[in-house]
């Protein structure tokens, strides 16, 4: 694991430094900004390797997630939104130091009180109580939309065997999930303790692909049937959610640039 | 018989000079829901069911507009001909896709939530596709192009803040850039999905 670790690491710093060598030898991706006029270009700098990938990571799909997540669906309901519940629970640990690195004192308030109470009252978060003293589930947060929102630019768009897609910002935000910004990787692999195993974050990491893949299985089929470029796709949609995300804004006329549209006057 | 013809000439310059009323956005995306929700629950074969639901689409979405939105900096490039082409293959590439990823939801049930006019041209009308035993809640949001207030259209579909008209500007420019910024490559490719 360390070794992989060690492995990624460097080829993420590799990728920071050769950032304006191979930038713009491929394609590129113009994403508005909250601005008009202020345009940011997600760079897909390895774009003949990342389709190789992402080719390779449907294949994976196809023969493991998929089938696993169809079967998933066949499971009651409440033991597929209890997972869920638990899952969401273990998010807080990563949620809170983000909510307070970026400045969201109230949110981090609210989701430590949810994640106390849901562990506790709720059983290691199966049960969501927390809402019911009306503490609302909240936006989730990492540290790559930390680094966002402290000015902090995508950096290249590329995509990753099994993990999919990410940019080298958000690689950065995942390295320091590794390094002890995630609590629930440091008590279970980070540190020796007698009460979690290793395969407890890998099993929780798949439980939580799965769950999302089974949430997302229609959807992605109909993307996949009515995409003439799926990886455009997929690439476009992940950097739009990601930027939304970093903005913390469900407005979604705020990252919207009209410029295109004024043009097109045809009433 | 002159009292009956003089209340019927001012009824007829009145109805002439009052502007025609002018249609809310909110009102607009009900009527389409509802319009949508009863083609889509009807035991209606799905041939029928298609060809209804394009034409609440062609009614209501500005898809020409949709489509050289669509097309981005690459429409500067196009001459007439071309122009009449795209847009034939566009509007033919755009009802199978909208119709395709409707058809399989056999009673989608969507409630208004609220409304925000941007400006003058546009106002956002917020929905939100209800939870099923499958699926989670889904909120979906209509960009509404009223600047002609009598006819209000569809210029896009924003689902959980992701815009379905700039992933697919997006997917079209990918297409460009890497065969060349030939057109004609586009072309084949929605000819290809428009047979398909």
């Amino acid at each position: 694991m360390k070794k992989f670790l060690k492995v990624f690491i460097i080829s993420i710093i590799f990728q920071v430094i050769t950032l304006n060598v191979f930038a713009g030898s491929d394609g590129t991706l113009e994403i508005n900004n909250k601005t008009k006029d202020q345009n940011v270009e997600v760079k897909d700098c390895f774009e003949t390797v990342n389709r190789a990938i992402f080719s390779f990571n449907q294949g994976l799909d196809k023969v493991f997630f998929k089938p696993i997540a169809k079967g998933y669906r066949y499971l009651p309901k409440p033991i597929r939104s209890g997972t869920g519940n638990a899952l969401n629970n273990l998010s807080n640990l990563v949620t809170i130091p983000n909510n307070i690195l970026q400045g969201q004192f109230k949110e981090a308030g609210v989701n430590s009180l949810r994640f106390s109470i849901n562990t506790t009252l709720g059983i290691a978060g199966i049960f969501d109580v927390a809402s019911y003293y009306g503490l609302n589930k909240l936006d989730k947060e990492d540290y790559g939309q930390t680094l966002g929102s402290w000015g902090v630019k995508e950096g290249c768009y590329f995509v990753l065997p099994v993990l999919g897609p990410t940019t080298v910002r958000d690689s950065l935000g995942s390295i320091v999930n590794l390094a002890g910004g995630d609590p629930w990787y440091n008590v279970t692999i980070g540190a020796d303790t007698k009460f979690f195993e290793n395969s407890d974050y890998y099993y929780s990491r798949l439980t939580s692909g799965v769950n999302f893949r089974a949430k997302n299985l229609e959807a992605f089929d109909n993307l996949e049937k009515n995409s003439l470029d799926l990886y455009a796709s997929v690439r476009s949609l992940y950097l739009q959610d990601r930027q939304r995300k970093i903005q913390n804004s469900d407005e979604i006329t705020e990252t919207m640039n009209d410029d295109d549209w004024e043009e097109i006057d045809i009433q | 018989m002159f009292q009956i013809k003089k209340i019927l000439i001012i009824f007829l310059i009145t109805s002439l000079t009052t502007p025609l009323a002018s249609k809310e956005p909110t009102i607009l995306i009900t009527e389409i829901v509802n319009e949508a929700s009863m083609i889509l629950s009807s035991n209606d074969p799905v041939e029928s069911k298609i060809i209804k639901l394009n034409n609440i689409a062609e009614t209501n979405v500005d898809i020409e507009g949709i489509g050289m939105y669509t097309l981005g900096k690459y429409r500067k490039n196009l001459n007439e001909n071309q122009k009449i082409k795209y847009k034939k293959l566009f509007n033919s590439y755009f009802l199978k896709s909208f119709s395709s990823r409707l058809v399989d939801y056999s009673n989608p049930k969507i409630s208004i939530v609220s409304e925000k006019k941007i400006n003058e041209k546009y106002t956002i009308v917020n929905t939100v596709l209800e939870a099923t035993a499958k699926n989670p809640e889904i909120k979906i949001d209509w960009r509404i192009y009223t600047k002609n207030p009598e006819r209000p259209l569809i210029r896009d579909l924003i689902v959980e803040g992701l815009s379905l008209a700039r992933t697919q500007k997006e997917e079209f420019k990918s297409i460009l850039q890497n065969n060349n910024e030939d057109i004609d490559y586009l072309f084949k490719s929605l000819e290809e999905f428009i047979i398909k």
